[in-house]
């Protein structure tokens, strides 16, 4: 990390964008309903952010040089599995952290 | 039921939430972990939760900032990650729109995924209720969540400083944006915007400054909307 001030940047920059985000129609805009094409849009945010987010580090885990490996991608579907099919974040983490711990000590 | 006190608006809202305590605090306790593993202090984490207030947003920043992102890439990914804020925002002003303008600006800052679910649920089944009454049981959502998610990083953010830095936990945060894409797979629509996004992004990872993040971003968000309408016109 290339230092505090970055830090401090990304924080109040987030902060400031996310309050704004929150407030824009509650505060400013009023009644008016957003137009069904950008709400239509705007519900798949997380969904299509994330695992864009995740996919590289999960084929790709810098931990090991950027080697797929087998340890990380076991923890990774595991994780999935257990996120989609009990729908806990908590659980699903745990289990997918013991997977990685058990294939890093066995393999 | 309508409730007969704006006091019983608020607790029937802190009740509806409790159970949401259980999701809100090993992720905040999570993040005070990882950011402090990440090389923050407990002050800026802690500042982190009570500035941002979304956990999503805050963890795609601090995976950003590990992986050395420039600071505008790390800006725009985390806020098209809260792009729904906007979306809860314009749903929620029919009900709250009319309260004084620095109760709106209360709720704003407190409109996160738990009380606006929690809340709208509540609005759309008794449209009647009067305007005090729906700010309250708002209020009331978000009690259980909010203080526990800045105790919680503190309490994080202290055992993570605690923690030898032998052990590597560097893949724990991957895994826990997967627990959270896993629960948002509600409807075709959904799986589609996700596998898009992670095709999308392991083409474009080649893409300098983490460009490929928002590509995969903007190409998943529009093949949900696209499955949404075709779904749409299949039903009818």
């Amino acid at each position: 990390m290339s230092g505090t001030l970055q830090l401090w940047i990304i924080i109040l920059g987030l902060g400031i964008g996310s309050f704004a985000l929150r407030f824009v129609f509650l505060g400013l805009v009023g009644d008016s309903p957003l137009p069904p094409w950008l709400l239509r849009h705007l519900r798949y945010t997380a969904v299509a952010i994330l695992p864009a987010l995740v996919a590289p580090l999960v084929v790709w885990p810098s931990a090991t040089g950027g080697e797929p490996d087998l340890a990380r991608f076991a923890a990774a579907a595991v994780t999935f599995a257990v996120a989609y099919f009990w729908k806990g974040v908590a659980i699903a983490v745990l289990a997918g952290a013991a997977t990685l711990y058990l294939l890093t000590v066995l393999l | 039921m309508p409730f007969t006190t704006t006091k019983s608006a608020f607790w029937a809202g802190f009740r509806a939430a409790l159970p949401f305590m259980v999701v809100a605090l090993p992720f905040a306790f999570l993040f005070g972990v990882l950011a402090t593993e990440a090389g923050l202090t407990v002050f800026e984490s802690l500042a982190f939760s009570v500035v941002v207030i979304a956990g999503t947003a805050q963890f795609t920043a601090l995976q950003l900032m590990e992986e050395n992102a420039p600071t505008l890439i790390i800006l725009a990914s985390a806020l098209a990650v809260n792009l729904r804020l906007a979306m809860y925002s314009a749903s929620i002003t029919p009900h709250l729109g009319a309260v004084p303008f620095w109760k709106r600006a209360f709720a704003a800052y407190f409109l996160v995924d738990q009380a606006y679910a929690l809340s709208i649920v509540k609005y759309e089944d008794e449209p009647d209720m009067p305007r005090d009454q729906k700010l309250a049981y708002f209020f009331g959502t978000v009690a259980p969540v909010c203080p526990f998610w800045y105790l919680f990083t503190v309490v994080g953010a202290m055992v993570g400083k605690s923690l030898p830095s032998s052990i590597d936990i560097s893949f724990i945060l991957p895994l826990a944006f997967i627990a959270m894409i896993g629960p948002l797979l509600r409807t075709p629509a959904h799986v589609a915007a996700a596998f898009t996004s992670v095709v999308v992004a392991l083409l474009m990872a080649g893409l300098p400054y983490n460009f490929g993040l928002l590509v995969a971003g903007a190409a998943g968000m529009m093949v949900g909307a696209r499955v949404e309408l075709w779904q749409e016109s299949q039903h009818g």
